[in-house]
């Protein structure tokens, strides 16, 4: 049997333990607090990102990610506990903290009325670097972004994809230590998304620290050695992408019937199976691979039993909510 | 790069960013020196005659027509200024550690130029109509002074009215009321010909004082009184903007 390592894994960097011997913290918080009025954001959060490393911050619309974001990154001021971002503390030695990190926000932040080398120029220019390394700078960043040919267009006319591109672009040229990525592929297609990943792998090939959200479990998975859940302002989960997948259901397929004689035949052969009578379904649990799927379809083949639907189920962020907090992801984002 | 002079690069790349969105959006320069244009035309030869003012009517009217033609571009400052603020340009300037202050001072200076356009129109069509003055050039470098306050005071009030704002579109809104109190001046019609109640405000809100210090100064009959008062709100207006829009900009993120 051979072993295949897909490209999604290649590149990719595992913090915690196994680095330990180096271990210097690019992000430490301990007993964060943040509240709006009476309305507490953040409850005592506790981080570690070591340098090097992807960290993921993993949640639902209004955990408090954006929040956690901004503080870190210095545009607000937390309530409690201390944050030291760089080996600075975010509260009194802004401007270091500052200069060692960039940020990419939700929306894309990009000058529309500008073109693509401009935004980059102005960046440059804000950055105080001198006429001809501002120069190199902009156009190695448009080069290895792929926004060349676009550079002279404003980026109004930009799709979503290349905004990000922009976005991040931009919060490059001060050569940070540090990368905030806010969401960074929230609204955009699959194929800018896996653009966009492959760029925040090169970044940590690199060197660079990465502290990134989002509601995506697949995305985390995918990028980050760590990931904390975070739920209603408290982590409640942090680990390896597979400590937290082994705390969630894993994946299934669900059959759907059109008589319950169909079903309980299914369900004879189909060992290990829950099979919902109400709704004619039965959830087989599974790997999801192709191999077991078809395993799976020629059995019910062979007792010739009849299903009317299909579908694989690969766990998301609702079930790692559902495991984690008892509670949906879904029902609190619309709760809030 | 020294720390002394980077708020003053800070602010010329800021500005030179501002400037550019005006050429390329010059829709807001238009619209700023279009209505006032369109204001002159009216009153002068639709409603002029009928208003006794004592004097020739554009004579009168010029100088509120020149305030006019300075409030009537703030809402594209307003916008640009919250487009910044909530599109997020804003916090990449602050993690950038881009000098406090630097983004504002950009909107102000460019406001101000792009108004100077307006009222270089509208001093111009005031010529154009028979506008003349006696005004010597002390006058003229005084009444110039005058107004270069008057549109600091604005810009800045418009900044940090712009920042408050929640939203683009509600920013555009927000600077209506500065674009109505010159009409509740002496700019159109002396005050003293006004109702109860409006008289006592139009007496006493600032534009009254900047549009008669003005007037005086076109009419080569300068009052110190007027342009003391004037120079005081101007001063007070653009330091309280100046305050409110730096405490916004720290403050929200």
């Amino acid at each position: 049997m051979s072993v295949v390592v897909s490209g999604a894994w290649q590149g990719r960097v595992r913090g915690g333990a196994d680095s330990g011997h180096m271990r210097n913290s690019a992000i430490a918080v301990s007993g964060l607090r943040k509240a709006y009025g009476d309305k507490t954001v953040l409850d005592g959060i506790d981080l570690d990102v070591p340098a090097g490393t992807v960290f993921s911050l993993l949640g639902p619309n209004g955990a408090g990610k954006t929040t956690t974001v901004n503080v870190l990154t210095t545009l607000m001021k937390a309530d409690g506990g201390t944050v030291r971002v760089a080996g600075h503390d975010v509260a009194t030695e802004a401007t270091a903290v500052r200069a060692a990190i960039g940020v990419t926000g939700q929306f894309a932040a990009v000058d529309d009325l500008l073109t693509g080398q401009e935004n980059l120029q102005l960046m440059a220019d804000l950055h105080h670097l001198r006429a001809d390394e501002g120069k190199r700078v902009v156009t190695s960043l448009l080069a290895r972004f792929d926004l060349a040919e676009s550079a002279q267009k404003m980026a109004a006319t930009y799709s979503g994809g290349m905004r990000r591109k922009l976005d991040l672009a931009m919060t490059l040229v001060t050569r940070p230590q540090i990368i905030f990525l806010d969401e960074p592929t929230t609204g955009l297609d699959p194929r800018s998304r896996r653009t966009m990943w492959n760029i925040v792998r090169e970044l940590v090939a690199d060197g660079v620290t990465v502290f990134l959200t989002t509601q995506n479990l697949e995305e985390a998975d995918h990028l980050a050695g760590r990931i904390a859940v975070l739920d209603q302002g408290h982590l409640v989960a942090e680990g390896t992408p597979d400590e937290l997948k082994r705390q969630v259901p894993g994946s299934h397929v669900r059959l759907q019937f059109t008589d319950a004689g169909e079903l309980a035949a299914a369900a004879r052969v189909l060992t290990g199976s829950t099979r919902d009578d109400e709704d004619l379904t039965l959830q087989v649990p599974g790997d999801g691979r192709a191999k077991s799927l078809r395993a799976l379809l020629n059995r019910l083949d062979e007792h010739s039993i009849d299903v009317a639907e299909f579908s694989v189920h690969t766990p998301d962020l609702d079930d790692v909510f559902l495991a984690l907090t008892g509670h949906a992801s879904t029902e609190e984002a619309i709760a809030r | 790069m020294s720390t002394i002079s980077a708020p003053l690069t800070d602010s010329r790349i800021t500005l030179r960013r501002n400037l550019k969105h005006i050429f390329r959006n010059p829709v807001t320069i238009f619209n700023g020196t279009l209505m006032p244009v369109v204001l002159m035309l009216l009153l002068v030869y639709v409603f002029g005659s009928a208003f006794n003012v004592g004097e020739h009517y554009v004579e009168y009217a010029t100088p509120g027509l020149i305030l006019l033609a300075i409030t009537y571009g703030l809402a594209g400052t307003a916008i640009s200024v919250n487009s910044d603020m909530t599109k997020g340009i804003i916090n990449r300037f602050k993690v950038m550690n881009v000098s406090r202050g630097a983004v504002l001072t950009g909107h102000v200076v460019a406001t101000m130029l792009s108004s100077s356009v307006a009222i270089a129109v509208i001093i111009g069509m005031a010529f154009a109509l028979g506008f003349r003055s006696p005004a010597t050039v002390g006058d003229w470098l005084g009444a110039i002074g005058i107004i270069a306050a008057a549109a600091f005071a604005a810009a800045w009030l418009t900044v940090a009215l712009g920042m408050a704002a929640k939203t683009p579109e509600s920013a555009g809104l927000i600077v209506v009321p500065l674009i109505i109190l010159p009409f509740l001046s002496s700019a159109i019609v002396p005050a003293a010909k006004m109702g109860q109640g409006v008289r006592q405000f139009a007496q006493y809100q600032p534009f009254t004082p900047i549009i008669e210090s003005l007037r005086g100064l076109l009419a080569g009959t300068p009052s110190g009184g007027y342009a003391a008062a004037a120079l005081a709100w101007c001063a007070g207006i653009a330091l309280v903007g100046y305050l409110w829009s730096l405490a916004t900009f720290n403050r929200r993120a």
